[in-house]
């Protein structure tokens, strides 16, 4: 683990004169060397605008663009790269098929349904579309152990019922998801699955094709690459179906002031230029984590969550929130009745950094009556020593609120 | 003391701590010392909500001078929130209203008071020059 450790540059500081513990992965991951120095490199070496120029360095920078797009594919099992777009980022992906999904096959009395362990970024479009288009959103409850109620599925699914938004891992409870029976469940229904993968990608091996579902969204910057950089999943003949969602450059064929025709796939969805240098730099992540292998991270990471589980869960007074049997990479806290603002203020100047409040999924937090937790969520670069510095940091402050 | 003169009394006091976990528990015991605002004032028009800690804030005029009071759910911000109070209550609505905070980014809690932290003191500073402007308004009416 030292010489993983020795790939990510800014976890060797020092922040109010202690060494640093990063255990806020769920917000962002830390960037490797590799994909700094790409980065770099492209900027010094390659720099030029995609899909435009007929210069030398234009073709390498398309070239590079392309690559990463195949290796995106790649990763997730995608049939072909016309099922890949390239956004922003997770909420981008989103929005994006909450718009060209909603606008093709959305009409007034129809349901959309999400879960009630949702990212805002994963409920809010959804709420858009449906004042748009006067349909209705529900939702798919979880129980208190932050696992979804799946047999209330079937019966919450009717005949106006369009499409499900579902979250892989809950950002604040850690919860995998049982994506692949939410999709069979759904498709005997003729409903489509969005799937949000921004707390998955980084986790566990992903096949789209094994969980067959119609759409899968996630973000660079949650998996090693620059932030800025996105990725829609989406079934090559819903892709097709759907109309573009924003207008402009890279995404038409012909333009008359009469009429315009559109790419085909994928760059009907990528008007404008997209910000091409940090999907090379995707490309690069997904090239350093299958060098040490997903499953690899998989259970070292693994290993620190029940590490961290136990070893937390011996704290009097500590109550974690979301104890699904499969859970990833999180664990949400509170300690007596020491505010989470409190406790992560404190734990920040012993150099720990985690995330308090609601984690975008406010009505989690309504669900257990709560304004927010203390959440550490962890990479493979973390350490049982790191889980040690958090524990030893709970008791201080423990002690200091006794 | 005026409201220059009490910040830094206050800045004199939290020069004695190098040691960031002495200065909030310092801060713990300010938010403890506290008086607890009146439940009834804990309403919703009182309640200035940020993303991590809640602030709730209600204002007085008596013998023309604002009287604050205050609380939050979080110890840390309610420690910040007594230094606030000491320094801007029992004052005329002309000094609320000008008053200009310093100690905050001398004692080291400027970061406390970042828009991004929303932890509900920039919009308690905020509404308490309101209450000022508000009451100094009033005060000139009745003139």
């Amino acid at each position: 683990m030292d010489t993983i450790r020795a790939d990510f540059p800014i976890l060797h500081q020092k922040v109010y004169d202690k060494p640093y513990v990063y255990l806020d992965n769920g917000a962002t991951t830390q960037k490797p060397k590799v994909v700094i120095e790409a980065v770099k490199n492209f900027y010094e070496q390659t720099n030029s605008n995609i899909h435009r120029g007929v210069h030398l360095l234009s073709e390498k920078s398309t070239e590079q663009y392309e690559q990463a797009r195949s290796m995106v594919a790649e990763f997730i099992h995608a049939n072909s790269t016309n099922e890949i777009i390239f956004t922003k980022g997770t909420t981008d992906s989103i929005n994006l098929v909450a718009f060209s999904f909603g606008e093709k096959y959305i009409v007034a009395n129809d349901e959309i349904i999400v879960s009630e362990m949702e990212h805002h970024s994963n409920i809010v479009p959804w709420q858009m579309l449906c004042e748009r288009k006067q349909a209705k959103l529900k939702v798919l409850p979880f129980d208190d152990n932050g696992e979804l109620c799946i047999e209330k599925l079937d019966e919450l699914i009717t005949k106006r019922t369009k499409l499900i938004a579902v979250t892989h891992v809950s950002n604040s409870l850690g919860t995998v998801n049982p994506i692949a029976e939410i999709v069979k469940i759904a498709h005997a229904k003729g409903v489509k699955v969005l799937v949000d993968g921004a707390q998955a990608i980084q986790h566990t091996a992903i096949d789209v094709q094994a969980l067959d579902c119609d759409f899968y969204v996630f973000s660079g910057h949650k998996i090693y690459a620059e932030t800025g950089i996105g990725v829609l999943y989406g079934k090559e003949k819903l892709l097709n179906e759907m109309p573009p969602y924003q207008g402009g450059g890279d995404m038409i064929k012909e333009v008359t002031f009469e009429k315009t025709t559109y790419s085909d796939l994928p760059l009907k969805f990528e008007a404008g230029t997209n910000n091409y240098v940090a999907a090379i730099s995707l490309g690069e992540a997904i090239n350093y984590v299958q060098a040490i292998g997903i499953e690899t991270i998989a259970a070292h990471e693994n290993k620190l969550v029940q590490y961290a589980s136990h070893k937390l869960g011996t704290i009097d007074g500590l109550r974690i929130y979301g104890t699904a049997t499969n859970k990833v990479s999180v664990i949400s806290f509170l300690v007596d009745n020491i505010h989470h603002y409190d406790m992560g203020m404190m734990l920040d100047k012993m150099g720990i950094a985690v995330r308090t409040g609601s984690h975008c999924t406010q009505p989690v937090m309504a669900h257990f009556d709560i304004t927010g937790t203390v959440r550490a969520s962890f990479a493979f670069y973390n350490t049982k020593e790191e889980i040690d510095r958090l524990y030893d940091g709970i008791i201080r402050i423990k002690k200091i609120f006794a | 003391m005026n409201i220059h003169e009490i910040q830094n009394e206050i800045i004199e006091e939290f020069a004695i701590f190098d040691e960031w976990m002495d200065k909030y528990e310092y801060l713990i015991e300010l938010g403890n010392s506290l008086p607890v605002i009146d439940e009834t004032h804990k309403t919703a028009s009182n309640l200035i909500k940020g993303c991590q800690s809640q602030v709730w804030l209600d204002a007085e005029l008596q013998d023309g001078k604002i009287q604050f009071s205050a609380d939050s759910d979080a110890i840390i911000t309610k420690g910040v929130v007594a230094l606030l109070i000491r320094v801007m209550t029992n004052r005329s609505p002309q000094e609320v209203m000008y008053a200009d905070l310093f100690f905050i980014d001398k004692i080291g809690l400027s970061a406390n008071l970042s828009p991004t932290r929303s932890n509900g003191l920039v919009s308690m500073i905020k509404q308490m020059k309101m209450y000022g402007m508000a009451f100094d308004a009033k005060m000139k009416q009745e003139l």
